[in-house]
């Protein structure tokens, strides 16, 4: 039931709703669990409801590291 | 777009990763050389099954799945009063994954297609659009789920009692995760080294939890996500701990989880829930393992609304899904498994739900 994929916020609506995108779909989702909301961040959405907001620097680390392990992996093929 | 998918399933890594654990594997001590690493997640249980990450892993390694498929440990009972609420004409509005679940003689799919009035949402914010839509109408929305998705709900409550919806109610069977841990590591029967944490449910919970459980019971907790490379990296993870004499809670997905979790969301769930010792099906009652409405909210309450109770039901007794979700028994040695029991013919919830261990097994172990 859960989504691993991070969304885009791309529109913020008065009623605490907004828009988030993923790919080339977008959906309607619930705000009402994120302090702060702002357009361009990523969240996590769960049953329709924004869970919490992605740190794009953690995530952005945590991807150099698993490519500088790819990059091992290969040289070490290589040898 | 693509970014923070295709990073998280990069081969290369997951080689290189999956050799630390090897060497690590060897370098387990003697009294741990048998190590099993338990998941309490439908998603990772998909993911290990769908990656086929078992297979990957070296011998002495066993991944055991826990309990952590809403669906699977919600009582036959609960199925029972929701077929019950539907024949008494009462609108029901239920996430996918429950309307196959056998109750103790019908499921909802059956009822509905009898002309029973069943709404599949993927959001609960259908069944509050759904309730606005038809102010004559109940409606009831079968809350099932761990704090990923009682955390929603409570939110939905707070909308609801904002427009002064009057013909919505949730008939909750919340289920909280720390509890299980807990349950499980004292279950005398069964040997579980360590845990691989929940992803979405520790995004609510945080860390905190884990930490006590850690203080008490000295066994490596790693919060992970679901992506293929983020579960082997929590595996590893898991080993260094054991290899280093270490035991606690390593957060392997900060990009997520942060340590206080969603202090909104435990506001809402404080605000309008208590806990309580609930009943897991196939499992038993779990001390304070439940959230259920408080008293100043009965109106939201399906159960005193309509003033039912949800009684025990009466499961397929051959049906051996209590050992599967307690990780006692894989599900292939389930004699019903693949012969009279499949997706086609569930004949329990583990089979059903697409986070159950049953169908995990079904669609991507041969
Ligand atoms: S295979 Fe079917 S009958 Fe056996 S435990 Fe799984 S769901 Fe129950």
């Amino acid at each position: 039931m859960c989504l691993a994929v991070p969304m885009k916020i791309i529109q913020i609506n008065d009623d605490n709703t907004g828009i988030v995108a993923a790919d080339d779909a977008s959906y309607k989702v619930s705000l009402s669990l994120i302090k702060d909301p702002v357009v361009e961040e990523f969240v996590i959405v769960h049953a329709g409801y924004a869970i919490e907001k992605l740190d794009e620097e953690e995530a952005n680390t945590r991807i150099d590291l698993f490519r500088e392990l790819a990059e091992v992996n290969s040289e070490m093929v290589k040898q | 777009m693509m970014k923070y998918i295709d990073d998280y399933k990069n081969p290369g890594a997951a080689r290189k990763i999956t050799e630390n654990i090897n060497t690590l594997a060897e370098k387990l001590p003697a009294a741990k050389r048998n190590f099993s690493i338990m998941e309490v997640c439908g998603s990772h249980t998909m993911a290990i099954a769908r990656y086929g990450i078992r297979e990957l892993l070296p011998e002495n390694i066993s991944l055991i799945s826990g309990p952590g498929c809403p669906v699977c440990v919600t009582d036959a009972g609960y199925i029972d009063t929701a077929v019950e609420l539907s024949r008494n004409g009462i609108t029901i509005a239920t996430f996918g994954d429950m309307i196959n679940v056998p109750g103790s003689d019908t499921s909802l799919g059956k009822c509905r297609s009898e002309g029973a009035d069943i709404h599949i949402c993927y959001s609960p914010l259908s069944a509050l659009e759904l309730a606005e839509k038809n102010p004559d109408r109940e409606v009831v929305f079968l809350a099932i789920g761990f704090e990923t998705t009682i955390a929603p709900l409570m939110a939905l409550l707070e909308t609801a009692k904002s427009k002064n919806i009057k013909n919505l109610s949730i008939m909750t069977a919340f289920k909280l995760v720390p509890p299980a841990l807990e349950a499980l590591t004292s279950d005398p029967e069964l040997k579980v080294d360590s845990f691989l944490c929940p992803a979405h449910v520790s995004a609510i919970i945080g860390e905190r939890p884990y930490q006590l459980f850690v203080k008490k019971h000295k066994i490596p907790c790693v919060i992970a996500s679901f992506e293929p490379l983020d579960i082997l990296y929590g595996i590893e993870g898991i080993l260094e701990q054991v290899v280093s004499n270490k035991a606690f809670v390593d957060n392997r997905y900060k990009r997520v989880v942060k340590q206080e979790g969603n202090t909104t969301a435990q506001h809402f769930m404080d605000k309008y829930l208590v806990p309580y010792d609930a009943s897991w099906r196939g499992i038993g009652i779990i001390p304070r393992s439940g959230l259920k409405l408080k008293n100043e909210f009965d109106e939201y309450n399906t159960e005193k609304r309509f003033n039912i109770e949800v009684k025990p039901g009466k499961p397929n007794p051959a049906c051996r899904c209590g050992d599967v979700l307690k990780g006692k028994i894989k599900p292939s040695e389930c004699p019903l498994f693949r012969r009279t029991c499949n997706p086609f013919h569930p004949v329990g919830p583990c089979m059903v739900s697409s986070e159950g261990s049953c169908a995990a097994f079904f669609k991507y172990v041969k």
